[in-house]
């Protein structure tokens, strides 16, 4: 590599010098293995899978075999409108997985933000054991926590050992296949949903059943999610708390404000941009589940606990629809995309009114922007 | 989908508050009584994430009936390590555990090298299409790994490396967020040493590998532990790259022992067994660099 760029430099150079023709070199080769593997691992089986979502390829020989034919759009249509099995499988996996959203996100924020305050108190002693404890649970592997936690929620296991102290007695988490929604309303003694309910579907699937809220097989996957990326989101919070500047705080605090108020008016606006660099992490994050569905339930019981992502895979690698399972990777990447813009819209940097600014006076931006 | 991704260097120290110094007198008894309070909620919440794997690791030394009937003590009424003999002697878990070592190794070193090279040409070499590269890597970062799985799988068999070490580690080589730790410290060191090397004479390359990486020391560990630990736990590459059971790494053993895929039982203390050990030596690395860890992990995103 060296031979390829020695020409002699010129003089020291200032900033807006000319570009130096060895560095054009350098810089290709210097970057060229990183973008070899980025086109092979990644440009290249993207363009792949494209063509396999368009075809009807098993799985035998080559994709480009003369024998695989142009199908057109009929795998996404199987998907999205098919009435058979798929659509229903797809639709099903799709509830699980908004539902697993739904509930993951917005807690793991707010825990993760709980736990940053609570921790970067300057009076506290102890900070680094807390934070150590906290964020441990984030680089073990999702398959040892797995494990851990199909033993912890199993029905003879350590959660229902501790819920049975308190006289409740606990489900076997991870054969129970009914929605915690349904198990809600049947305590109040709706066993049936209404007509229009029960009757309207929505990729085969009734909307009285997209309204079943997760399993409690998928309630226990929550829990894990919450307990597996709080610590890391914690540590973006923190290194914003640390970075606020004292005075507007100091500020409020002579105003009289008190401890409630300055971390609803004061702190949290300025931690805009780490909540929303949270907020979207949590969200990619959370669509992708298939680590845990592998290891654990294999989508059981009764497909409660199935995912895009995991029927995916299994379309293809198992059913050998490799046709299918490229098609609904290709949904699922198309959902992430059009979740994260939603939420940039909604998150996103309003003019702040005029009746708010007299109210409060126009809030300083976060320090670390 | 435990380890986030972290892309930039170790955050500017705080400006912190003094607020809390300034409090006025008079609240001081309220304000002792908040801070009790403030330990015992910490300490309650601290269990609840620390109980889970001592459990799990007294579960591990506890025999089958036990781990059903006892599922909450921390000390086993008869201690056992059935468990582990069964994994060491009977089953194939030290050669999951070697396979996971090798592919470590090999990703780590391999990652380290790839992304300073990328992360110094990016950052301080002025050439043409050095704008697009690195938007391509921005666009990288962007597309979510599960969605990869069959496009991935459809290349690495194209290619002929399906169930093979190479097709295991070459395309875990690719690491975006590792060139942007990269770029962002090599921007951040002062150019002036390099460029009286370039003045001296040297090539490239040699100012690169003999003056700048060693002064990237802080990151290239940094990179290191993000590398062992992203592939330690890697677990859905290695399912679409292999097949052979000689190639099974610790994720995928430990996954096909909870699925059940080798026994009837349950088998708890097994299980819990192997995941204890899968988790030593990332634990092992976890307190070893716990500061750099959480700096690393906090620097993240803050630009």
């Amino acid at each position: 590599m060296t031979t390829a760029t020695e020409t002699a430099p010129k003089k020291a150079p200032p900033v807006t010098q000319k570009r130096r023709p060895r560095d054009t070199v350098a810089g290709w080769l210097f970057t060229g293995p990183m973008l070899i593997i980025l086109g092979l691992f990644l440009v290249v089986p993207v363009g792949m899978a494209l063509w396999v979502s368009f075809s009807d390829w098993t799985g035998r020989g080559s994709p480009f075999a003369s024998t695989v034919s142009f199908i057109g759009m009929d795998n996404y249509k199987d998907l999205l409108a098919g009435g058979g099995l798929a659509e229903r499988d797809f639709g099903t996996s799709l509830r699980n997985n908004a539902w697993y959203v739904m509930l993951v996100v917005p807690v793991q924020t707010i825990v993760a933000i709980v736990l940053a305050v609570l921790v970067n108190r300057q009076v506290l002693k102890g900070r680094g054991f807390f934070r150590t404890a906290f964020y441990f649970p984030s680089v073990t592997s999702s398959v040892a926590i797995t494990v851990i936690w199909l033993f912890l929620f199993g029905a003879t296991g350590a959660v229902n050992k501790v819920l049975s102290y308190l006289g409740i007695h606990g489900p076997s988490w991870f054969q129970d296949p009914s929605g915690i929604l349904h198990n809600g309303l049947r305590a109040v003694g709706i066993t049936e949903g209404p007509a229009f309910l029960v009757d309207t579907t929505v990729l085969g699937l009734p909307l009285w059943d997209w309204l079943a809220g997760p399993s409690v097989a998928m309630t226990a996957f929550i829990f894990m999610a919450v307990f597996t990326t709080s610590g890391t989101f914690m540590l973006l919070f923190i290194a914003a708390l640390q970075n606020l500047s004292g005075e507007v705080h100091e500020a409020a605090m002579i105003d009289g404000a008190n401890g409630w108020q300055r971390f609803w008016q004061v702190t949290l606006p300025q931690l805009r941009p780490t909540l929303f660099t949270v907020l979207t992490l949590g969200l990619i994050g959370t669509w992708q589940v298939f680590d845990q569905i592998y290891t654990g339930t294999q989508g059981g019981p009764g497909k409660t606990t199935l995912t895009p992502a995991y029927l995916s895979y299994t379309s293809a690698f198992e059913s050998q629809q490799w046709g299918r399972g490229a098609a609904i990777a290709f949904v699922l990447f198309i959902i992430i995309v059009l979740f994260t813009l939603l939420q940039r819209w909604v998150l996103r940097e309003r003019p702040v009114s005029r009746r708010h600014r007299r109210m409060y006076g126009t809030p300083s931006k976060g320090a670390n922007s | 989908m435990s380890a986030t991704p972290v892309i930039a260097e170790v955050p500017a120290t705080a400006s912190g508050t003094q607020a809390s110094a300034r409090q006025p007198k008079r609240r001081s008894r309220l304000f002792l009584s908040s801070t009790s309070l403030l330990y015992a909620v910490l300490i309650v919440i601290a269990v609840i994430y620390i109980a889970p794997f001592l459990i799990s690791i007294a579960t591990s030394f506890k025999s089958d009936a036990e781990a059903a009937s006892d599922p909450l003590a921390l000390i086993p009424s008869t201690w056992t390590t059935a468990a582990y003999g069964k994994l060491f002697l009977n089953s194939d878990f030290p050669t999951w555990f070697t396979n996971s070592v090798v592919v470590t190794v090999f990703v780590t070193a391999g990652r380290v090298f790839l992304n300073s090279l990328a992360g110094y040409a990016l950052a301080r070499l002025d050439f043409k299409g050095r704008n697009v590269i690195f938007a391509a890597l921005v666009a990288v970062m962007a597309v979510p790994g599960v969605v990869l799985l069959i496009p991935k799988f459809l290349v690495i068999n194209q290619m002929g490396i399906y169930d093979s070490y190479a097709g295991m580690i070459i395309p875990l080589l690719m690491d975006a967020a590792g060139v942007f730790i990269m770029k962002n410290f090599f921007e951040s060191i002062p150019a002036s040493v390099e460029e009286q090397a370039r003045v001296d004479g040297a090539g490239t390359f040699r100012v690169f590998w003999s003056i700048v990486l060693p002064m990237a020391a802080p990151a290239l560990v940094t990179l290191v532990i993000l590398s062992f630990q992203g592939s330690w736990n890697e677990l859905s590459h290695f399912i679409i790259s292999t097949q052979s059971p000689e190639l099974t790494t610790l994720t995928k053993g430990v996954a096909s022992l909870a699925s059940g895929q080798l026994s009837q039982d349950t088998q708890y203390p097994l299980k819990l067994a192997a995941a204890a050990l899968m988790t030593i030596p990332v634990a092992v690395v976890f307190f070893v660099f716990q500061k750099r860890i959480m700096n690393s992990s906090a620097g993240a995103v803050k630009e």
